[in-house]
């Protein structure tokens, strides 16, 4: 006869270990729309660098200074367009769900993600200063995926399982070096579409 | 079906303070505010309870000042700790 109240209870006791540790308002939309952003900018950026070589090889990675700072000011874009995007859309989904944005849990998410983010931001201004562009799509794959990783003991499960997939895709365009852009394109957009929709199914956003 | 009732702890009947322990038994300490925030209770009623975990024992309490505010954080002790999984355990038993 109590079973009920004490199936109750462990629901609110799973609920509490969860909000009190985890930040468990990522919206999944904010991942679609993130998704959508970065596949425009990687068409954009599509035309900008490669130049058409040989049908049968890979394409060749150039940029003239021009393009460089056209590139430069795509990524920024990008990063700025994405992350207000996610901010937006996951200050909404926290509203909803009755947790405060930047509360102890998204700290604690945010200082996760800050040092492998960094360290693979600083790592490529290094090799793009050196004239290495070929790496810089897988590497950000790569290091994207790690800094997921490493967040994901703070967040939704499913996060550790995109930064693996984030993780793959880059080592795998690293090998594929000709195709960076494209494993970039499917990392950070396809990969955040899929992602978010499935995010969004299982929790609402 | 009488032991395993006896093995519930009556400390935990009751919602807020059941919510205390699970948030101490996942973060090694809390304050006051952040607590109040998570359990969405009233500043008296998260005291009672609190004082009530106290007098048993299960948690202690660290008072300091936050830039010059007092501010309260409390942890799980290791009898609280052992009491709370006893009692996650009876319900787990009652319900097999």
């Amino acid at each position: 006869m109590n079973q009920e109240k004490y199936l109750q209870d462990i629901k609110e006791i799973r609920e509490m270990m969860d909000r009190s540790s985890r930040f468990i308002s990522l919206s999944g939309i904010s991942g679609v729309v993130a998704g959508i952003i970065a596949l425009v900018s990687a068409f954009v950026a599509y035309q900008y660098i490669y130049i058409e070589s040989d049908y049968y090889t890979f394409r060749a990675v150039s940029l003239t200074s021009d393009s460089f700072w056209n590139i430069l000011v795509l990524a920024v874009s990008t990063l700025i367009l994405a992350l207000g995007a996610v901010l937006l859309l996951t200050h909404r989904t926290s509203k909803k769900k009755g947790q405060k944005l930047w509360n102890k849990q998204a700290k604690r998410l945010v200082a996760s993600l800050a040092i492998p983010l960094f360290t693979g931001g600083l790592v490529c201004i290094i090799l793009i200063v050196n004239g290495y562009i070929g790496v810089i799509a897988p590497l950000t794959l790569i290091f994207y995926g790690l800094a997921l990783v490493n967040a994901s003991n703070y967040t939704l499960d499913d996060i550790r399982s995109l930064g693996i997939a984030e993780i793959v895709l880059g080592l795998t365009g690293l090998y594929f070096i000709g195709f960076g852009l494209l494993f970039w394109a499917i990392g950070f957009g396809l990969l955040h579409i899929i992602y978010g929709i499935r995010m969004h199914l299982k929790y609402g956003s | 079906m009488k032991d395993i009732l006896n093995n519930l702890d009556k400390a935990f009947e009751n919602k807020v303070r059941l919510g205390i322990m699970s948030v101490l038994m996942v973060n090694d300490k809390i304050d006051f505010i952040s607590l109040k925030e998570l359990l969405g209770v009233t500043d008296g009623n998260l005291a009672s309870h609190l004082k009530n975990l106290e007098k048993k024992q299960y948690i202690s309490f660290e008072k300091d000042f936050v830039d010059r505010k007092p501010n309260t954080t409390y942890k799980a002790t290791d009898t609280g700790k052992q009491a709370f999984k006893a009692h996650i355990n009876a319900i787990e038993n009652l319900l097999k």
